[in-house]
């Protein structure tokens, strides 16, 4: 599904990214922790085919396709989909509106026509149900003036919608009280199969007790310095960065 | 010779097309003198610095249409905001058009200056109403004031409301190689009574129109009125609008003003409140790209206490185009407790755009709140990208984000199918179809 070489990426003189090498498949479910400024929302972004973010060295592939001159809408449109930490406010869209124009800039973009009212509706309906959210809410525009959970969860609609192949949660659990929490979890795991991926990046290991990663990678300063599996995120939750600071160092 | 020597010069000729004996006329004697004084403003004058007139004055303009174009209703049917649900008032070259025209005198007068002037019956309306609130100072106020003779008039009495929106629609036909048009409109408003108004001027083919405008408005006591001026006209048309608004005791007036294109288009929108708790709301969005200029001078003067007044305009500035926003407020020592708010935003698509942007704050009371905020930027990125991870292209992206920037200024148009051209309007111009009607 998706195959990092050695990727290194910097924002003006700044090297963030210092040689990344991580391979996803279909049906995984990977973490990516780490501590604050060790490059976690970097990867996603430029997994996402961010612009700021200049590639010096490495590739990114998708299903064995390279990345590289993407734009974001296009890797949109092959499948990747990026849940934000910090949603943007759009005034004077609504969310319905919202998903139809990403919807049919997707089809439109694989030479479909647009989707007929009905099937949207539908489609709508069964997504906005499966995160428990009201109808109400679809009506009201864009993330504004959404809470940090609605915003959160309105992300998550947006991915159910989509239906990446691969999908890249940032902090989705940041500003999550517990329930919100569940239910974002919940969608995840019900959007969750065989055939495609998530990447869930967090700070701390809450999330990863609803989403159970198979695979957890530890960042720090640009790099993965530790890999295991779920076993690993319990031992950062008891011990903390530091031990694996020291560990780099040594 | 000269545009400025043309005018004074044509006055006579244009005498010995009105009554000169009419009691105006003395106002137009006294007015075409002060042009005459004064001359076109240049860019010296404060308030004109960012504008300038130079160009429009070398063009030789036609000051008196030679006969009326006819046009068929199916030809200029989209520049109407509805066929039948509206009052219309048209006027094709500068000259009334009864076939296209809807006027009404049934318990309220939607009809014409020209009327209003001529006809005794008005004649105590206009002794009470007409130059009252126009500047006898202002070049171009007195230039129009000189040649007025023709353009709308509505007289609504007290607790009265048309039973439809009012359009006031200026076409202009090409058939002189240019033509200077100075429409006059005289808006009444009594006590309680409401109205909404829909202003347009319009050409339609490349050959260059200068409209130079005067409107007046009365609001009485608790009056309502809704301005709309839709200004999408082409790049060889250029609009001077002058508007004065008078406001009593509880009135709420709100103007409206939408600029998506034209050549050079200056708006002097002027509140007077003369009385308590008024409201008066100026919104305005501006669209344009090219080499397309648009000027907000506003000004509000609050002379009593207890009243309020809001200004929001957004500014969208794309390739060469200049745009200017200045917004004079004024609070006399007496009016005490007056809220007087004022934003001009603004978002330069392109590096060789420009916006000059002045608040003017004159505040001589000491109980007041006034604020003033003005930002020029250019669209964030990270919305930018928010909205491409979704698979929405850059230039869909971008529209909706210049969309969502314009929309708070849209939420308060009151007339829905307005609303709905307005979107439609910013959709075309912001060249995307995006898949919903906004």
């Amino acid at each position: 599904m998706l195959k990092i070489n050695n990727l290194h990426a910097r924002v003006e003189d700044k090297e963030i990214l210092k040689g990344i090498n991580l391979t996803v498949n279909a049906g995984e479910v990977h973490a990516i922790m780490g501590p604050n400024g060790s490059g976690k929302s970097t990867l996603a972004a430029v997994i996402a085919g961010k612009e700021e973010f200049e590639i010096t060295k490495g590739e990114v592939f998708l299903e064995g396709e390279n990345l590289e001159d993407t734009s974001p809408e296009d890797r949109a449109h092959k499948g990747i989909f990026l849940s934000f930490q910090y949603p943007v406010e759009i005034p004077g869209v609504s969310v319905t509106n919202f998903m139809k124009t990403a919807i049919n800039e997707s089809r439109k973009a694989k030479g479909l026509e647009d989707m007929p009212a009905k099937d949207m509706l539908k489609l709508i309906r069964e997504k906005s149900e499966l995160l428990e959210i009201d109808r109400k809410f679809l009506s009201r525009s864009l993330n504004e003036g959404f809470s940090g959970g609605e915003k959160k969860r309105n992300e998550i609609f947006q991915m159910a919608m989509l239906e990446p192949k691969l999908a890249i949660l940032d902090e989705t659990d940041s500003g999550l009280d517990i329930d919100a929490l569940r239910i974002v979890a919940n969608g995840v795991n019900k959007l969750k199969s065989k055939d495609n991926a998530v990447i869930v990046i967090t700070h701390y290991q809450r999330l990863l007790e609803y989403i159970v990663p198979d695979f957890v990678h530890v960042l720090h300063n640009g790099k993965i310095v530790k890999s295991g599996t779920k076993d690993l995120a319990l031992e950062l939750e008891e011990k903390g960065y530091d031990w694996l600071k020291q560990e780099t160092v040594i | 010779m000269d545009l400025k020597e043309k005018l004074v010069s044509s006055f006579l000729a244009f005498e010995n097309g009105v009554d000169v004996d009419h009691p105006v006329h003395d106002i137009r004697s006294e007015a075409i003198k002060n042009f005459e004084t004064k001359g076109f403003p240049t860019k010296k004058e404060e308030a004109w610095k960012y504008t300038s007139l130079n160009t429009l004055q070398k063009i030789d303009f036609s000051i008196f249409p030679k006969k009326e174009s006819m046009l068929e209703y199916r030809d200029v049917k989209k520049y109407f905001l509805h066929e039948i649900d509206t009052f219309k008032i048209v006027f094709v070259d500068g000259v009334y058009s009864s076939f296209l025209s809807e006027t009404t005198h049934d318990g309220v007068d939607v009809c014409l200056m020209s009327s209003a002037l001529n006809k005794p019956m008005y004649q105590q309306i206009i002794d009470v109403y007409f130059n009252k609130i126009a500047s006898k100072d202002d070049s171009l106020t007195t230039l129009n004031t000189a040649f007025s003779r023709e353009g709308a008039y509505i007289y609504i009495p007290k607790n009265k409301i048309p039973k439809k929106p009012i359009e006031i629609v200026h076409f202009s036909t090409g058939n002189e190689a240019a033509l200077l048009l100075q429409p006059r409109n005289l808006i009444i408003a009594e006590e309680n009574a409401e109205m909404q108004i829909i202003e347009r001027h319009q050409s339609l083919t490349a050959n260059e129109v200068f409209t130079n405008s005067v409107t007046e408005i009365f609001a009485a006591k608790n009056a309502h009125v809704d301005y709309y001026k839709v200004q999408n006209d082409l790049t060889t048309a250029s609009l001077i609008d002058n508007t004065y608004i008078d406001q009593k005791d509880g009135s709420v007036v709100n103007v409206h003003t939408f600029s998506f294109g034209g050549k050079l288009t200056r708006n002097n929108l002027n509140f007077y409140q003369n009385g308590e708790r008024i409201d008066s709301t100026m919104k305005g969005v501006t669209i344009i790209e090219e080499k397309q200029h648009v000027d907000h001078h506003t000004l509000v003067h609050h002379i009593q206490p207890n009243c309020e007044s809001h200004q929001d305009y957004k500014g969208i500035y794309g390739e060469n185009a200049t745009g200017v926003f200045n917004g004079k407020i004024i609070v006399d020592k007496i009016a005490q407790k007056t809220n007087a708010f004022q934003q001009n935003n603004n978002i330069l698509v392109s590096d060789k755009a420009t916006i000059n942007t002045k608040p003017q704050l004159e505040i001589f009371a000491d109980d007041v709140k006034c604020s003033h905020g003005c930002t020029i930027g250019q669209l964030d990125e990270e919305a930018l990208f928010y909205l491409q991870s979704r698979g929405i292209p850059k230039k869909e992206a971008r529209a909706l984000l210049m969309y969502a920037f314009a929309n708070n200024v849209l939420e308060s148009v009151r007339i829905p199918e307005l609303k709905v051209r307005i979107n439609k309007l910013i959709a075309n111009k912001l060249g995307v179809r995006l898949g919903f009607d906004l």
